[in-house]
């Protein structure tokens, strides 16, 4: 493997989390059970859907075949997508929603932590603007971690449940393939292994805090992205985002 | 005869008229986006702009006012967007954060090198009443770089511009 497949492999991945979790936040938009929550979560898919367009414009840049951002995001089916399982997950009852965010965010912050130490001169400014965005993303759904899961008796129960649905998608965050062993070699990104315990040690202590328990999958953790393979839920959210550029190829807004 | 100074000032001028499209009393320079704005051929000049945040869609109009505002002065104009350093608050001039306090908008309120700021511990005043007895309602407000806030002695909600 190359190192610049290697990097398209990286930027695809980061930018189709970023795609498609913008995305299912936008399916919140006029939804939320107040207007600051509505706002809030618009907020952060719009922060996603810029740093979605950063990176798939890298990555088609990195490619070398003439696609754009949009060629990505629109023309590529299922197995082309590198998003996390966890991003693409229905997004629920609020407690779902505010549990898959708060686990994400923190896997964000520190996966752009240590991108701002990347010899990539691409990924450090990208990991040095995002960061300040995601910063807010985070510090928003731990508020609602603690609310909620040291709330009342029902919302305690709905953020456990939500935690026991989601907890078999965290193993995945940090699966390491052949594109990470190229580039950790070249210095521009961080082992994931290492961001797992960082990761691990903060989502786990605000757990506690919020006087939940942390789930026991019995080892079992769900995969699958890294090569294509998805949850049901990918290809339903494709169709939504992809018709209008598909069924009228040069549209423009 | 010109001087190429001369025209940068003139450029600037022209950079003055153009504002925010969703913040009326913030020209893109007070915003602090403009970067830099130099000639590289006759009638030809390049504007090089930073982002507020990734998505804020308010960047696009913002780039076709640009061309149009030369474009009525017969230049044409080369956009480049540059990512690195990010755009911070502490770009907004002295002027800016006047204009958005009299606005009714409470500007920044710290450097953001001050780690409160970015936890949402600033000290925020009032744009109505000045007072500093003030209350975060979200992080999130109207737009991406606004948060909520209410104020404790007017009673009045005021959006924040929250430092970034
Ligand atoms: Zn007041």
């Amino acid at each position: 493997m190359t190192k610049e497949e290697a990097l398209y492999e990286f930027l695809i991945r980061l930018g189709d989390n970023a795609l498609i979790l913008g995305q299912r936040l936008g399916e919140w938009c006029g939804k939320a059970h107040q207007l600051e929550s509505d706002i809030a979560l618009t907020n952060v898919a719009l922060d996603q859907i810029g740093q979605a367009r950063l990176l798939l414009t890298e990555a088609g840049r990195i490619e070398g075949k003439g696609r754009t951002e949009d060629d990505l995001a629109y023309m590529r089916g299922e197995m082309d997508f590198r998003n996390n399982l966890l991003v693409e997950q229905d997004n629920g009852d609020f407690a779902h929603t505010i549990v898959r965010q708060y686990i994400f965010d923190v896997f964000q912050y520190h996966l752009l932590k240590g991108l701002q130490k990347s010899s990539n001169d691409f990924l450090k400014a990208y990991a040095d603007k995002s960061i300040k965005e995601v910063t807010y993303h985070r510090s928003l759904s731990h508020d609602w971690m603690l609310r909620l899961g040291d709330g009342t008796e029902l919302s305690h129960q709905k953020m456990q449940d939500a935690l026991d649905d989601l907890w078999e998608y965290t193993g995945e965050l940090f699966e390491m393939t052949e594109a990470d062993d190229v580039l950790i070699a070249e210095g521009m990104i961080p082992k994931l292994s290492d961001i797992k315990k960082i990761w691990e040690e903060e989502v786990e202590a605000t757990i506690q805090e919020a006087t939940l328990k942390v789930p026991d999958t019995l080892g079992f953790m769900a995969y699958g992205s890294r090569k294509g393979i998805h949850s049901e839920y990918l290809g339903y959210i494709l169709a939504e985002m992809q018709v209008l550029p598909r069924s009228m190829p040069d549209a423009k807004w | 005869m010109k001087t190429v100074q001369d025209s940068e000032l003139e450029y600037f001028d022209l950079l003055e008229t153009i504002s925010d499209p969703e913040i009326p009393v913030l020209t893109i320079v007070d915003l602090g986006i403009v970067r830099s704005c130099e000639t590289i051929s006759e009638g030809k000049v390049k504007v090089v702009i930073t982002p507020t945040y990734t998505g804020c869609p308010a960047m696009d109009t913002i780039a076709d006012d640009i061309k149009k505002a030369f474009a009525k002065e017969g230049l044409e104009v080369v956009l480049e967007t540059q990512i690195h350093p990010a755009w911070t608050t502490d770009w907004i001039t002295e002027k800016g954060k006047a204009n958005l306090e009299a606005y009714g908008i409470a500007p920044p309120a710290h450097k953001t090198s001050d780690k409160g700021a970015l936890m949402g511990r600033d000290e925020v005043r009032c744009p109505q009443c000045k007072s500093t007895n003030t209350e975060v309602i979200s992080q999130f407000g109207s737009t991406a770089c606004k948060a909520l806030y209410r104020c404790k002695d007017c009673l009045e909600p005021f959006d924040y511009f929250k430092c970034l």
